[in-house]
């Protein structure tokens, strides 16, 4: 997986590639949304809220797993001193901070008709706002210190701090009494919620994944190309 | 193989990755009380010290058949299938509040089987399905 990531690779993208992508990205959502808006029924108590559900569950999906790939590469690069690989963690946050955004936004919507309330302050929403925080920490890291090394050991500190927030924040809802449901989907048993609404829920799924793929590539390409305009001026 | 530095670089990691952990277990264990949301009808019977001044909230489900509604006024049962407490509110109850339902209720104790609610949430479970599953499933139970 690692040799993918090498700068050569990356910088060899052309941006064809990128546009093939992003038309792919457009076509599984523009199906993911028919399904989740026109084909998928209504839920038995929910009604049409259940629908929020499909853009949710991946938004927070992505806000987890993008910072667990950022955790994964603090720790790497706090180990070994590899050139590139902090830019990887430094590409992948943007993306990770507004799917984190977009899940505890539609979650509020979702509340509303369903709990009665926009927000409350159960194990489940406070963790992910405390994402929230570790994912701000990292990106104003690399914005503001200036200095390459040392903004790659504080950004890897937070990095790895962050890491054991993400289970607090998925087994917060087995550990303490939360207002946040537990999960639907687990490893272990079968899912609990119906076919018919699983299938939009996958689609939107691989769609942004897709979508998260794309924009980190494009992300971390920028960021060689500024390191070695940098290099060359110098 | 891996040079001496990485190595030492590896045991500092994991032994303050371990700490940390272990730290942040002790201090949501011992925070327990504050990061519970709700309690249980048994929870608060089993709790001793419990003020009766102090804004709470209690959780379960709506007792079957237990919803009586007075103009504005709603009393019903939470029950935690162990447990029960009476509980009398006065306002908006929100669409999803139900009996068999989940539900929250933020308010104080009167004493240990009465509570006086201010505020009612409806809780939602794990499951989705469509109305005529949900049918389907109701019959065959």
């Amino acid at each position: 997986m690692f040799k993918n990531l090498l700068p050569n690779k990356i910088l060899n993208i052309n941006n064809n590639f990128f546009n093939h992508l992003i038309i792919l990205v457009i076509f599984i959502l523009f199906i993911g949304i028919i399904f989740g808006l026109f084909l998928s029924p209504p839920d038995y108590i929910q009604g049409d809220s259940v629908r929020i559900m499909y853009v949710h569950v991946p938004s927070s999906f992505i806000a987890l797993g993008c910072f667990a790939f950022i955790g994964a590469v603090s720790i790497l690069c706090l180990i070994f001193k590899i050139k590139f690989l902090p830019l990887v963690g430094k590409s992948l946050a943007p993306t990770g901070i507004i799917f984190t955004l977009v899940s505890i936004f539609t979650g509020s919507l979702w509340g509303k008709p369903t709990w009665g309330t926009w927000w409350v302050w159960d194990a489940r929403l406070t963790s992910m706002v405390i994402l929230l925080f570790f994912y701000l920490a990292y990106i104003f890291t690399w914005q503001f210190v200036s200095n390459f090394e040392k903004a790659n050991k504080i950004s890897s500190i937070i990095g790895i701090i962050g890491l054991l927030n993400l289970p607090v924040i998925k087994y917060s809802v087995e550990w303490w009494n939360t207002l946040h449901q537990p999960s639907s989907i687990t490893l272990t048993s079968a899912p609990t919620i119906h076919h018919t609404m699983l299938l939009p829920l996958i689609i939107m799924l691989v769609g942004m994944l897709v979508y998260s793929f794309t924009i980190f590539l494009m992300k971390y390409k920028t960021e060689l190309i500024k390191i070695k305009l940098k290099k060359n001026i110098k | 193989m891996l040079s001496k530095k990485v190595k030492s670089r590896i045991f500092i990691l994991i032994s303050s990755l371990t700490a940390s952990a272990i730290i942040i277990f002790l201090v949501l264990r011992s925070l327990e009380e504050n990061v519970v949301y709700f309690f249980s009808p048994s929870e608060i019977i089993k709790k001793s010290n419990i003020s009766l001044n102090k804004k709470i909230r209690v959780g379960g489900l709506v007792k079957e058949g237990s919803i009586e509604k007075k103009e504005k006024n709603v009393n019903f049962i939470i029950t935690d299938l162990k447990n029960e407490i009476f509980v009398s509110y006065a306002g908006l109850v929100p669409n999803l509040f139900s009996e068999g339902k989940g539900v929250i209720a933020e308010g104080k104790l009167k004493d240990k089987k009465y509570f006086l609610a201010d505020k009612i949430l409806a809780k939602h479970d794990e499951n989705y399905m469509p109305p005529e599953v949900s049918d389907v499933l109701d019959k065959s139970d």
